[in-house]
């Protein structure tokens, strides 16, 4: 049943497993309860996911209320290929850490190439915002 | 250039454009949209991994968010979290374009129909 018949309605993924993709990066994997023309989501029974590499690690989150303009996108988890995935699932300690790395490595990384753009007399602005329009 | 096919197209956008109450620059991409509907679009999009998602779209909205099915991700080692999606919903705010099969559209359809608008607008 569409109430709109065309529009891209997210009214049939309620109650469904979803995994959110927001603009800090972050993955949230939840139940989805309630939304909105914003995208604002209510997820239940959440869990923030990390991945590194082939691993991965579930933090619980409990309910959370994401504000739309964060939201880059929502997925439909399907059950079945959730459990056949080649990931392998880690402890939450071991996942921080190896995030904690991958942060490091990259930032070195971003300060190498900051330094040899500068040394050019070349600056690239960071994208970390988006313009609304 | 059929003139029944053309007035199908109009008639099928207008219907669209009284159903959400769009304002009318966007109305034409939304259109433009529904005339691909059930092709396969690579929709990039704008934050910080870039991710490039190719998919069946099933439907649009007046803010250009995007439904896609049976979704696939161009680069999997890179965003392992999309393994065990098949279906998603794109924000429209976030989407840095969308790559449609140049055969699925009609660009001539989409010509006219601009062109009507244009002078809907002018009235």
């Amino acid at each position: 049943m569409n109430y709109m018949p065309g529009t891209a309605s997210l009214i049939e993924d309620i109650d469904k497993k979803h995994l959110v993709l927001l603009r800090d990066g972050r993955t949230l994997i939840g139940f989805l309860r309630s939304i909105d023309q914003f995208a604002n989501l209510v997820l239940h029974q959440t869990v923030e996911r990390i991945h590194v590499g082939k691993k991965y690690g579930d933090i619980p989150r409990g309910i959370f209320v994401v504000r739309g303009e964060n939201v880059v996108l929502l997925g439909e988890i399907d059950l079945e290929k959730e459990s056949d995935t080649p990931l392998q699932q880690v402890s939450i300690e071991e996942i921080l850490e190896e995030q904690r790395v991958e942060q490091q490595t990259k930032l070195e990384a971003e300060k190498l190439k900051v330094q040899a753009l500068k040394d050019r007399g070349l600056s690239i602005p960071r994208a970390d915002t988006l313009d609304e329009y | 250039m059929d003139m029944a096919e053309n007035d199908e197209f109009c008639a099928k956008y207008l219907i669209l454009k009284g159903l959400n109450e769009m304002t009318p620059s966007y109305a034409i991409y939304e259109s433009y949209f529904t005339a691909a509907y059930g092709g396969r679009v690579l929709s990039e999009v704008f934050q910080q991994p870039g991710v490039c998602i190719c998919g069946t779209l099933h439907s649009v909205d007046q803010y250009l968010n995007i439904k896609l099915t049976d979704i696939s991700v161009t680069d999997p080692e890179k965003y392992p979290h999309m393994l065990s999606v098949k279906n998603c919903f794109i924000r429209g705010s976030v989407v840095r374009y969308v790559q449609l099969p140049a055969d699925e559209v009609d660009t001539q359809l989409l010509q006219d129909a601009a062109r009507k608008e244009a002078l809907q607008q002018k009235q």
